[in-house]
């Protein structure tokens, strides 16, 4: 319960005592102890209104009282972006929210991805950082190193704490967005759900960017996508969409996604993450409309230029009823690295007959499937060719 | 906040542009170095001309050429007094080299 409105709150807090103290480690020492102090008081005295505001005030007040316990109070007055008397007299309600800056300041394109992944997994998450280790498979020795080099760097070159301005916002925004879709792709790992979490984390973005269509387009995608994650697998096995259980697909998530996605499309979202989003919404309709799906796919193409997605072009073309301009799209291609593309060739020679260039095309994909779950899903495949 | 930039680029990288290209690119090098952030800057002589000091047992040994022998060398720096990372990189971005396949070092000065 209480670890539920900590977590809840731990961005917020920590945002605002980034931009009031200027320095990460200080910020989190400071809400440790405001969070401990809460721990004890709230079970028996009961939370306050504003527990977020109660943390922040507690917090500061902390962080000052250890600036003048340390008493070079006056050297380092200055440091402080305010003056004493607004401390003293300071007031709850004037907290304003600074996850936004803190968001653009841990997705900085200047900082290493992984410290950017694991900075905006504790310091807005909240995430402790052994979970965050363990989420990546790395030692709570090495995300702990990861964090701090990332911190260093933020301090001793200045990277700042503030929503970039317009000249640099779209990219920047794109920065933070690639990093929100890389915590949701890691999935399911040790104690936390870091898709569950990436869909929190871009709630927060939506909610403060409410005008930028491809956060929405992002967090549609992410939603509709976590919406089916339970009929994903069958016990190890791999399952297709098309294959998939539909009883275990979350409905009123995937309903709540595409409330996100039409917001995207009404204030004029058409990007990589929206178009994704909608071809995510059109595939867990009950009936597909696949000559939409090869378009809105013929669209992302256009836009990213990416051979990946020219492949999943050419395999809506196939369910559209067009195998052999599917075959001629994919042959094109140059993707000869690419598990996914050898198993679609496979799938559509056997469509046309093909047998043994089929089975040619899913032995090459096996040779280069990684996973167990992916082995036995080509291995079924080549069997029913 | 000062922030030294180091400029590396490919030797004579200028040489493959044509007349009017390198006219235009030195015109804007020289507009960047009146910006009021920049606090000194200097190109350098090529790499050959540069040579490597080591202290060794107490011995100073001389080699010929640059520290790291690599495609890129460092041609020119610059000190800038910058309001943040963001200003430093922004100013960083229009040296003419980084678009012609060079890159700029940005690093915090430690002023001794």
């Amino acid at each position: 319960m209480l670890e539920d409105v900590f977590r809840e709150e731990w961005g917020r807090v920590l945002a605002s005592l980034v931009g009031f103290l200027g320095d990460f480690d200080k910020a989190e020492d400071a809400a440790q102890e405001a969070f401990a102090i809460a721990a004890e008081r709230w079970p028996a005295a009961g939370a306050p209104d504003n527990p977020g505001g109660w943390l922040v005030t507690t917090a500061r007040n902390r962080a000052i009282d250890r600036f003048r316990r340390e008493r070079t109070l006056a050297d380092k007055l200055h440091l402080l972006p305010v003056r004493e008397a607004t401390m003293d007299d300071f007031d709850e309600t004037s907290i304003k929210d600074e996850r936004l800056e803190l968001i653009f300041t841990c997705c900085h394109p200047a900082l290493r991805l992984d410290g950017q992944v694991a900075l905006t997994l504790r310091a807005l998450g909240g995430l402790e950082t052994a979970d965050i280790a363990r989420a990546f498979l790395v030692s709570e020795e090495t995300m702990k190193r990861r964090l701090t080099r990332a911190k260093a760097k933020i301090k001793a070159t200045a990277i700042p704490f503030a929503v970039p301005d317009e000249r640099l916002l779209a990219g920047r925004l794109d920065a933070v967005l690639a990093v929100l879709y890389l915590i949701y792709n890691e999935g399911y790992r040790g104690r936390v759900d870091l898709g569950a979490e990436a869909i929190r984390l871009g709630r927060v973005l939506v909610t403060l960017m409410p005008n930028q269509p491809e956060a929405q387009g992002l967090l549609a995608l992410m939603m509709i996508h976590h919406a089916r994650r339970r009929a994903r697998f069958a016990g190890d096995d791999l399952v297709l969409l098309e294959d998939q259980d539909r009883s275990l697909w979350d409905t009123e998530a995937i309903k709540a996604g595409r409330s996100v996605l039409e917001n995207a499309v009404a204030i004029g979202g058409a990007g990589a993450y929206v178009l994704q989003a909608a071809i995510a919404s059109l595939q867990t309709r009950e009936h597909v409309d696949w000559p939409q799906v090869a378009d809105t796919y013929r669209r992302l193409a256009e836009l990213t230029g990416s051979p990946v997605v020219e492949l999943n072009h050419a395999a809506a073309l196939a369910q559209v009823g067009d195998p052999d301009a599917a075959l001629d799209t994919v042959e094109r291609l140059e993707l000869d690295g690419y598990l996914y593309y050898h198993s679609t060739r496979g799938e559509l020679l056997r469509r046309l007959g093909r047998g043994p260039e089929a089975r040619a095309a899913y032995r090459r994909a096996l040779r280069l499937a990684t996973s167990t779950p992916e082995r036995r899903f080509l291995t079924r495949r080549l069997e029913q060719v | 906040m000062q922030y030294a930039l180091m400029i590396y680029a490919e030797p004579a990288y200028g040489d493959a542009l044509p007349e009017a290209e390198r006219e235009k690119v030195r015109a804007e090098f020289h507009a960047l170095l009146s910006d009021e952030r920049v606090v000194e800057a200097a190109r350098l002589q090529p790499a050959e001309t540069a040579t490597s000091v080591r202290v060794v047992g107490g011995q100073t040994l001389m080699t010929d050429g640059p520290f790291a022998d690599t495609k890129e060398v460092l041609g020119g720096f610059a000190v800038i007094e910058a309001a943040n990372l963001d200003d430093a990189v922004e100013l960083a971005s229009r040296i003419p080299v980084a678009r012609y396949g060079g890159a700029i070092e940005i690093r915090p000065v430690v002023r001794l």
